[in-house]
């Protein structure tokens, strides 16, 4: 066996196209090492440090451009719709770092390894994204999840914390096990594991007419399912959103969420158009389940991280809708809306970090009582980022909505598009709850006063404020942004 | 030689077994233990097929099935271990703070 030449070129060209990826996981090294160096007084320097890193992958990823690099021989590519949610995920990676500033002094995660799991994590998220490959996407999946479920279990005292870990952990690695044997099955019909190159074997009808093939897809979905917390595998959402510290709730449902619905489109809009009939009736029925069950029961909920984890189940719903309606039309739709998403979700978690002062029974809408005229920018944030998510104008949850709908009213999916909006109006209820008991009810003798917000934190805040009302009022670039993004992909 | 199929029915088999362990067992220790025999089930798919087909991507995805099961394991088994402390128990039914 002669050995393979090593080819320097392809190297470098490789490793250039990953630049966001190396800039994230150098920094997540850093970051260990300085906390071995730090005394324990200049701890917050980590923080920043880890902010600089996200902002120096932010502007790497946008110096690599919307132009198509493939590396690794075809292993991941970084194009179009790779640089759209490279620039989603490390956004809400930066915003979470921010509040982190705030959340690791009261809670005491100063820790390295606190803001090295996030980063290790975001990288995964980055590798998932742009992966080409089943076996890119599976590593990115893998990376993604373990620190997520170090970080979930991060106040390992705590009860609750532990427990949803466990549940997630123990969940997410049943869910790999499904996404593997999909990947494995898909392999020995199509006798590869690269999606450009099986959506092109689509086309011959021996493939798609083979149950073992059609096996391998279901599962490959199954696994996804559990990921981005579809029902009927959404059991572990609640326990570990409301388990996890709460800044890793707010992690997960913005940049986790916006990284398995990446690979997921990225598999659907390239390899389903050959088997769209028997797909489109799955995913319609996956859609209209997540979407109901979802509100429906968020609506029992008194506790707001509850409430936000139910909340996230039925927008994973939405976002679904776009890909059931798939297309160029729902895949921007779809691509629009996890980006608003990541942003109106940031934001809710931040606002209501400020306003419970313990992490455990601090969450109750009871606590938010009176919180409205007494500290107007709190409550003028928290109303702002919970009308978003009802979908209300002139937000971007609305737009993102408005959207999806479209596309699937497009697509002829007019009864899943109605179903869409009669779950918005129920979820209406929920949302305007605590708007309604912030403003209405009159507030408690004796309740605490929200932590001093750090000037990062509500930087941070702002920041997530002034998203949701650009992109409500102004989407045009953002929407032309995503369009062009799903084409590149098409192309 | 023993064609692929039946390779794959052992795949089936192995990945059936770790499947009814996860759902049917109550220790913790057990369903990690069921989630490795599901890996490994794949495993055995992955080199199977990619030997048939003179592949290496189905031998390279083995090793990183292992290397993310070990990473898993580790993780897991941390958890476990940081759980037996607060509740003496490893038993998932216990696993009750946190419902609706």
């Amino acid at each position: 066996m002669t050995p393979i030449a090593m080819d320097t070129g392809a190297l470098v060209r490789g490793l250039y196209c990953i630049l966001p990826e190396m800039v994230v996981i150098g920094t997540a090294i850093l970051v260990l090492l300085a906390d071995l160096l730090l005394p324990e007084e200049g701890k917050k320097r980590l923080c920043h440090l880890s902010v600089a890193g996200v902002a120096a992958a932010i502007l790497s990823a946008l110096w690599l451009g919307p132009g198509k690099i493939e590396g690794f021989s075809g292993m991941i590519v970084h194009d179009g719709m790779g640089l759209f949610f490279t620039l989603t995920i490390l956004a809400a990676a930066l915003l979470t770092l921010m509040m982190a500033t705030g959340y690791s002094e009261w809670e005491g995660t100063q820790k390295g390894e606190f803001y090295a799991l996030i980063l290790l994590s975001t990288s995964g998220m980055l590798f998932m994204a742009e992966g080409t490959d089943l076996m890119t996407v599976f590593l990115g999946l893998e990376t993604l999840s373990i620190p997520i479920y170090c970080l979930v279990g991060f106040h390992r005292g705590r009860m609750r914390s532990l427990e949803g870990a466990m549940k997630y952990f123990l969940l997410g690695a049943f869910s790999s096990g499904f996404f593997l044997y999909g990947i494995a099955l898909m392999y020995a019909a199509a006798g590869t594991t690269r999606i450009p190159v099986i959506a092109s074997m689509m086309r011959d009808a021996r493939l798609y007419g083979n149950p073992v093939f059609l096996a391998g897809i279901g599962l490959l979905l199954v696994g996804f399912a559990f990921k981005v917390s579809l029902v009927p595998f959404h059991m572990w959402t609640p326990d570990a959103y409301e388990g996890a510290p709460t800044l890793v709730t707010a992690f997960m449902g913005a940049a986790v969420k916006a990284a398995a619905f990446a690979a997921l489109l990225r598999v659907v809009l390239l390899t389903f158009p050959a088997i769209l009939p028997a797909m489109s009736g799955v995913l319609w029925v996956l859609a209209a389940l997540t979407m109901t069950v979802g509100n429906f029961s968020a609506l029992l909920q008194n506790n707001m991280k509850r409430m936000l984890a139910y909340s996230s189940i039925a927008h994973a719903g939405y976002i679904l809708v776009g890909l059931t309606a798939g297309g160029v039309a729902g895949g921007q739709a779809v691509l629009f809306y996890v980006l608003v998403y990541a942003f109106m979700n940031l934001g809710a978690f931040g606002v209501i970090m400020l306003v419970a002062q313990r992490e455990d029974d601090g969450y109750d809408i009871d606590n938010f009582a009176g919180i409205g005229f007494r500290y107007p920018v709190l409550g003028g944030l928290l109303s702002l980022f919970l009308v978003s998510l009802a979908g209300i104008p002139p937000t971007a949850g609305f737009v993102g909505k408005f959207y999806l709908f479209g596309a699937a009213v497009r697509s002829g999916y007019v009864g899943l598009a109605v179903l869409g909006v009669l779950n918005s109006a129920v979820s209406v209820y929920y949302y305007l709850r605590p708007v309604v008991s912030m403003y209405m009810a009159p507030a408690p003798e004796g309740i605490p006063v929200p932590r001093p917000p750090r000037s990062a934190f509500s930087f941070a805040l702002c920041a997530s404020a002034a998203a949701v009302l650009l992109l409500g009022v102004m989407p045009a670039s953002a929407l032309e942004f995503a369009e062009r993004s799903v084409l590149s992909l098409l192309m | 030689m023993i064609e692929p199929p039946a390779y794959l029915l052992l795949s089936a088999i192995l990945f059936g077994i770790g499947v009814v362990g996860v759902v049917a067992r109550r220790n913790i220790l057990i369903i990690l233990m069921s989630v490795e025999v599901m890996l490994n089930g794949v495993n055995v798919a992955f080199v199977a097929v990619g030997s048939y087909l003179g592949d290496a991507t189905g031998g390279i995805f083995a090793f990183m099935v292992m290397t993310v099961a070990a990473a898993e394991a580790a993780v897991g088994l941390a958890l476990l271990i940081a759980l037996y402390r607060i509740r003496e128990t490893i038993d998932i039914t216990e696993l009750k703070v946190l419902k609706w």
